[in-house]
């Protein structure tokens, strides 16, 4: 009778737990792609992203800002040491005069040299292909700067506050772009293209490499792309148009 | 063969509790800049996340080259047979051990977190060069370690063939590795090349030797033991033989880059239009610590005070040469995009500004000072040092 009764009574409870939090997560990301907690990161999947400099605007740094706001970036007003995991960089032809913009963050290769450098292995790609930074065995050698041909990675120079919980960033570690993992474990899209869609020009495409169905596989399947020192041989994740 | 009598050094005499006392002072002053810039992290140094390794770094990597050209002493003598070498052959480990621990030293406490050493120390990523380079550190000391023992164990005289080869052919696999280090930059235009292992070999060569020949001067002149004139001339054209070597990898690095037009812009910067780096190039590495030593060694009458002055000159250039590789290779933008400008508000396009704080040149100068703190405990606890190397001429 006790057993019977506390079963009924779980799963009422369960049912009413169901209906308390199903708007919530409904709200927060669509659950479909989402990583179930627990599993690895599959090599099924090749996060990138596709950039459309055409669409950039030079002026524009929604992506910036948003980058900062979500990995809990402060500006400390120290440009040369403050952090930056996505920049915009202005390119011009000298020869023509031609000028374009253009967002510029960690590749994700799928040879990345900063991985290979690494003495103990805290420079890491995930299965899926993102490549992060173990804060837990990163001794703040700094050789990974020194290896990445893209100044993707800043040093922690400094005692770091408001830290946000899926990035927490350690004084004396290296860190950089996660591609938002955060996000896209959840089933969600990073930041940068969040922002750049709701209040830039929708520049960046984020999709999965290997699924020849995504939007970003079909763009690539029909139109011309190019790799920022594509000479290099590291196959970035991210590509871009008109570079 | 002479039988060749080693003294250690009295300890505790004025002399030698000043130089203690002198040291530890300095050691004292690099382990508080040491705290300060944990403490308040590396913005408070000249390091940028462009410039991510500054003047710690020239000072680790001129220390860390030095060690392993200052055991050729001891290599000229075992491995290749050259008897006037032998008696050094004790004085010269000792100092290769001391010189890396100097340098590992200040390397360690650069690190963003030093604290976490041990994680270096077993977490290993074989495709790293720098995962090798704390094997072979960490090696040397033993190799080293035991060649010292059987030179100075007679019990061991069987192990010291073997163990001088090893020791010899570990030092250039050493280097071979810090040069890599930079070598397998393959995004940086200043370094990626393969001739940075060579050139980083003989640039130990030359530093080492350097750095032994002042310090073995010193000595005599403070313990008032014999060196004779001979054989300091004689490590005074080896020297300026090693000297001459490293121009010559410097004009083949510079050679083969300017031969390539990509590597067009970052040569300007090197050889011609860098400000300090330039100067410290053509100023420093070339003349100093290159042509002005040569010019005085080659000579057959080398006097002792030419001998020490060229050698000083080598160690000053030495350190030019180390800033201008580190330094002026990371100041110099990535290029990201060939033939295009670009400008960012992270520095893309700009040459970086770098200038070393005090208490980056302090732990510089502390990894130095525990060098010579290690060779003189080393010297007054063991018979390493030669009572007598043969007359000084009268003809000086």
């Amino acid at each position: 009778m006790t057993q019977a009764s506390s079963r009924r009574d779980l799963l009422k409870g369960a049912v009413l737990g169901a209906v308390a939090i199903a708007p919530g997560l409904t709200l927060i990301a669509p659950a479909a792609q989402a990583r179930p907690a627990g599993s690895a990161a599959s090599a099924a999947n090749r996060w990138g992203l596709l950039i459309d400099t055409s669409k950039c605007d030079a002026g524009c740094t929604a992506c910036v800002d948003a980058c900062k706001t979500e990995m809990g970036l402060p500006a400390l007003d120290r440009p040369a040491t403050d952090a930056q995991y996505i920049r915009k960089v202005d390119v011009k032809d000298p020869k023509t005069g031609h000028q374009h913009s253009l967002p510029v963050m960690c590749q994700h290769c799928a040879k990345p040299p900063c991985v290979d450098v690494c003495p103990t292995g805290a420079s890491m790609k995930r299965a899926d292909g993102i490549v992060l930074v173990d804060r837990h065995i990163c001794i703040g050698c700094r050789y990974c700067m020194m290896a990445c041909p893209y100044k993707a990675r800043s040093f922690a120079h400094e005692d770091q506050s408001n830290q946000k919980a899926h990035n927490p960033r350690g004084k004396g570690c290296v860190e950089g772009c996660t591609l938002c993992v955060h996000r896209i474990d959840a089933g969600g899209r990073p930041a940068c293209v969040e922002a750049c869609a709701d209040t830039g020009r929708a520049a960046m495409i984020f999709g999965d490499l290997n699924d020849a169905n995504s939007e970003i596989s079909r763009r690539l399947s029909k139109q011309a792309s190019s790799r920022i020192r594509a000479d290099l041989g590291l196959d970035p994740a991210i590509r871009y148009q008109g570079i | 063969m002479k039988r060749i009598d080693y003294l250690s050094v009295r300890a505790w005499t004025p002399g030698w509790l000043m130089l203690m006392a002198g040291s530890a002072v300095i050691i004292a002053l690099a382990g508080a800049a040491v705290l300060f810039m944990e403490h308040q992290g590396h913005h408070v140094t000249g390091m940028t996340n462009q410039v991510v390794w500054g003047m710690p770094h020239v000072f680790a990597i001129f220390l860390i080259v030095a060690a392993s050209g200052t055991l050729n002493v001891a290599s000229i003598g075992s491995v290749f047979g050259r008897e006037p070498y032998q008696p050094l052959g004790r004085l010269s480990a000792l100092l290769a051990m001391a010189l890396l621990a100097g340098g590992l030293g200040v390397l360690v406490l650069d690190l963003g977190r030093p604290d976490r050493l041990i994680v270096a120390m077993t977490h290993f990523n074989f495709k790293s060069i720098f995962a090798w380079n704390v094997i072979l550190y960490s090696g040397f000391f033993a190799v080293v370690g035991v060649y010292l023992w059987t030179m100075l164990d007679w019990r061991m005289k069987r192990a010291y063939k073997p163990a001088a080869l090893t020791a010899f052919v570990w030092r250039l696999v050493l280097t071979t590795g810090t040069g890599s280090i930079f070598g397998f930059l393959l995004a940086r235009d200043a370094y990626n090349s393969a001739v940075m292992a060579p050139l980083f070999i003989a640039m130990s060569f030359a530093f080492g030797l350097a750095l032994f020949i002042l310090f073995l001067l010193g000595t005599a002149t403070a313990l008032e033991r014999s060196l004779s004139l001979d054989l300091l001339r004689r490590m005074g054209k080896l020297l300026a033989l090693f000297a001459a070597a490293n121009l010559y990898f410097v004009a083949l690095q510079h050679g083969t880059a300017l031969y390539m037009a990509d590597r067009g812009a970052i040569e300007a910067f090197i050889l011609l239009n860098g400000g300090i780096y330039t100067i410290l190039f053509w100023g420093g590495q070339v003349l100093l610590g290159g042509i002005v030593p040569m010019a005085l060694l080659f000579r057959s009458q080398a006097t002792r005070c030419n001998i020490r002055f060229a050698s000083l000159m080598v160690v000053a250039g030495g350190l030019a040469q180390v800033y201008v590789i580190l330094i002026g290779g990371q100041a110099f933008p990535l290029t990201l995009f060939p033939g295009m400008e670009a400008s960012s508000g992270f520095m893309d396009g700009q040459v970086a500004a770098y200038a070393p704080t005090l208490a980056e040149i302090l732990l510089g100068l502390g990894g130095c000072a525990l060098a010579l703190v290690i060779t003189i405990v080393g010297i007054s606890a063991f018979r390493i040092l030669p009572a007598a190397l043969g007359p000084v001429e009268a003809s000086e």
